[in-house]
């Protein structure tokens, strides 16, 4: 189970590594190349609109400029007296209109009492009093005066210019309406986008042109605009000024570009909605999330199908790896079966040869007759003494067999000292010959260790082999014990043998690192034993000196400590006591 | 060749072995004298001249080829046929090449044992 939560979780580690390395840098591209372009995007729709309002702005104020200028050549030219006659005043309107469009409304001329003398236009204003009218007194004041827009006494919106002359040591007004309809066109004219609009708005916030569509809840807020012109604020004539504010009447971002025209006393409005006016920049901001959304996707869906499959490769893999591991351990257990094979080929020849004697003694008896001498009773020994090497041939085989059976790796709870005996018993004839006396300290009070049987065999066999090899041909004591140590059980096996040189100790547990002859050895034991031990959560140490001897020491977790329920049967060994067997 | 009883010196460890092949080898008109060890072989030797021996390879007290150069001390005209239940022959003929006449597996043909004899005695 704990395999399968393995696995899951390399997967998903290397679902999140791919997604976290290809979906950062994306996201980071996107969002820095998006930042750059939004601002140099904004930049250039701010300038532009900049640009805009000013070229209307100077638009308006030449528009103003040249008619003040014409009005001023015809003063010159003319004179007062050519306007105080009617019929002069009427040909000069009429030449104005005849080359200016409407233009030029009216024309009259106010003597210093403010009453018209003179009039050529539309209305009847003859006569006309104009001493209360702003533009009236202003114009004392100045010389010329452009008037706001006002309804004035026709009650139509309209503005004035006037001019102050002098003749004859008095004082004479030159005005003229000029029409609205022409005056608004120059802005009404600036649109852009679906909520791009201009106007104009004097120093009280009222509308000098007519916005395209009604903005009477703007008006505070234009008013507030407006009062900035009295404080200096930043508005300076011929420079476009920007501000971004939530706009009240619509709730929305609204961007104003304001200008000062008419030195100061108007201010030109260009507004638009943010939105509107970057709509092309949040249509690509709209496009990138998708692509970068999208792509997400897709990187998410090949992350975790990509590591889905590496995960399986790996755990088949791993599969495998283990499977070559049981082959590995499979091959070096037959191998020191094989070294085995000499000692027992021995102990099932010497029981098959009296069995094959003692049958060949029977039938010298039957040669000679049954009822010579006791000779009967002689061939009922001979094939009891048959039956019992037959017996002995069996136990010796059981043994081999109950070693030679296939590798087991199931870890369960294992007695040591019985496992240790099985072994001991099973090298017992090939230590006799080496001349070597086997010696055990099995602790009783050892509890059961987590190990696969089959395994710990093995490993007890190699190292039983590899020592009795060690003190060939001399022969010596192998002494083989067990005990508690720390948590664990540990199993020392230590010999008398010719010890391992310092150099060649770093390096026994390397596979096919081997110092017997070609042929002799695989160089694998060791490198098997390390990888069984340390496969059942335990450790191996080796101390050894030089024409001394060597200690395997293996350390095993207790079955208890893996978690697992141990047997019920009687350990070899006292269980009261920590005496030795 | 005489008529006198071949004298032959028989060790092999293995107690039941060296008591059915004594008979057998008996009723063939051998003197057999017994060994069960290497040491008790030796003392036997001392004692006694033997025209064979057989002897065992391995045996618990002493290893077979180590008797075997005692014996050629001791006796270097008595021929000596090795013994041996190693599968291996290996070791058998490790004692050819310390002076043993012949060597035979085990377990081996009576006959073949008794031809080994007579060879090593005519030799």
């Amino acid at each position: 189970m704990s395999d399968v939560h393995y696995y899951h979780g390399l997967a998903k580690s290397m679902m999140f590594t791919i997604v976290l390395v290809s979906f950062t840098p994306l996201m980071l591209i996107t969002l820095i190349a998006g930042y750059q372009y939004s601002v140099a995007y904004k930049e250039k729709i701010v300038d532009h609109l900049r640009e805009i309002v000013l070229k209307h702005d100077q638009s308006v104020d030449s528009y103003l400029e040249e008619k003040v200028a014409e009005l001023q050549v015809l003063a010159d030219v003319e004179g007062v007296l050519s306007f105080r006659n009617e019929e002069s005043l009427v040909r000069l309107h009429s030449a104005l209109v005849r080359r200016h469009g409407g233009d030029f409304v009216d024309l009259g001329l106010v003597n210093s009492k403010g009453i018209q003398v003179a009039y050529s236009g539309p209305f009847k204003l003859q006569e006309a009093n104009y001493t209360e009218a702003e533009w009236f007194k202003a114009v004392k004041k100045r010389q010329v005066y452009v008037s706001d827009v006002f309804l004035g006494l026709r009650g139509v919106p309209h503005f004035i210019i006037a001019l102050r002359l002098e003749a004859d040591g008095q004082e004479w007004v030159l005005r003229t309406t000029l029409d609205f309809i022409a005056f608004n066109k120059l802005v009404e004219d600036i649109r852009i986008g679906e909520t791009g609009m201009a106007f104009i708005i004097n120093r009280e916030g009222e509308f000098q042109t007519t916005p395209r569509r009604d903005m009477t809840a703007e008006v505070p807020f234009l008013r507030q605009l407006a009062s900035g012109m009295h404080l200096n604020t930043g508005l300076v004539r011929g420079r476009a000024t920007m501000v971004t504010a939530v706009n009240p009447s619509t709730g929305r971002d609204t961007i104003f570009v304001t200008s000062l025209i008419k030195n100061g006393d108007w201010l030109m409005v260009y507004q638009q909605d943010e939105s509107d006016a970057f709509s092309a920049l949040n249509q690509a901001r709209n496009l990138a999330t998708v692509v970068l959304l999208l792509g997400g996707i897709g990187i998410a869906v090949m992350a975790y199908l990509m590591s889905k499959r590496m995960a399986r490769k790996v755990e088949m893999s791993d599969l495998e790896k283990e499977m070559m591991n049981e082959q590995v351990i499979e091959t070096g257990k037959l191998a020191s079966v094989g070294e085995l094979a000499a000692g027992i080929a021995h102990e099932i020849n010497n029981p098959v040869a009296i069995m094959v004697e003692e049958a060949g003694w029977i039938q010298d008896l039957l040669d000679e007759g049954l009822g010579v001498d006791d000779n009967n009773r002689e061939v009922q020994r001979a094939l009891t003494q048959i039956r019992n090497q037959g017996i002995r041939c069996k136990d010796i085989t059981h043994k081999l067999l109950s070693f030679a059976r296939k590798i087991d790796p199931t870890v369960k709870p294992v007695f040591l000292n019985e496992l240790v005996q099985e072994i001991v018993d099973l090298c017992e004839q090939r230590s006799k010959f080496a001349s070597v006396h086997i010696e055990t300290s099995l602790s009783g009070s050892i509890p059961q260790v987590a190990a696969s049987p089959s395994e710990l065999q093995q490993v007890f066999l190699n190292l039983i082999n590899n020592a009795i090899d060690a003190m060939e041909p001399g022969g010596g004591n192998l002494d083989i014990k067990t005990r508690n140590d720390d948590g664990m059980v540990m199993v020392s096996i230590e010999d008398t043998g010719c010890g391992i040189p310092k150099a060649n100790l770093q390096r026994i547990f390397d596979p096919f690192f081997t110092t017997k002859a070609v042929g002799k050895g695989t160089g694998l034991g060791l490198s098997i034993i390390y990888g069984i031990v340390n496969k059942m959560g335990g450790e191996i140490t080796v101390k050894s000196a030089v024409g001394k001897g060597s200690i395997f020491s293996i350390r095993l977790p207790t079955a208890c400590s893996a978690g697992l329920e141990p047997e019920k049967d009687k350990p070899v060994g006292d269980p009261n006591s920590d005496s030795l067997v | 060749m005489s008529n006198e009883p071949i004298r032959v010196l028989l060790v092999d460890d293995e107690a039941g072995f060296v008591e059915v092949l004594q008979k057998r080898l008996g009723k063939r008109g051998l003197e057999i004298t017994s060994a069960v060890s290497g040491t008790n072989a030796l003392q036997v030797l001392r004692r006694g001249n033997f025209d064979v021996a057989i002897l065992d390879l391995k045996m618990e007290d002493m290893d077979g080829i180590e008797v075997l150069q005692i014996f050629k001390k001791m006796d270097p005209e008595m021929p000596v046929i090795m013994l041996t239940g190693h599968g291996s022959e290996k070791a058998a003929q490790e004692g050819m090449a310390n002076g043993a006449f012949d060597y035979l597996l085990k377990p081996c043909d009576l006959e073949d044992l008794i031809d080994k004899i007579r060879q090593a005695i005519a030799d």
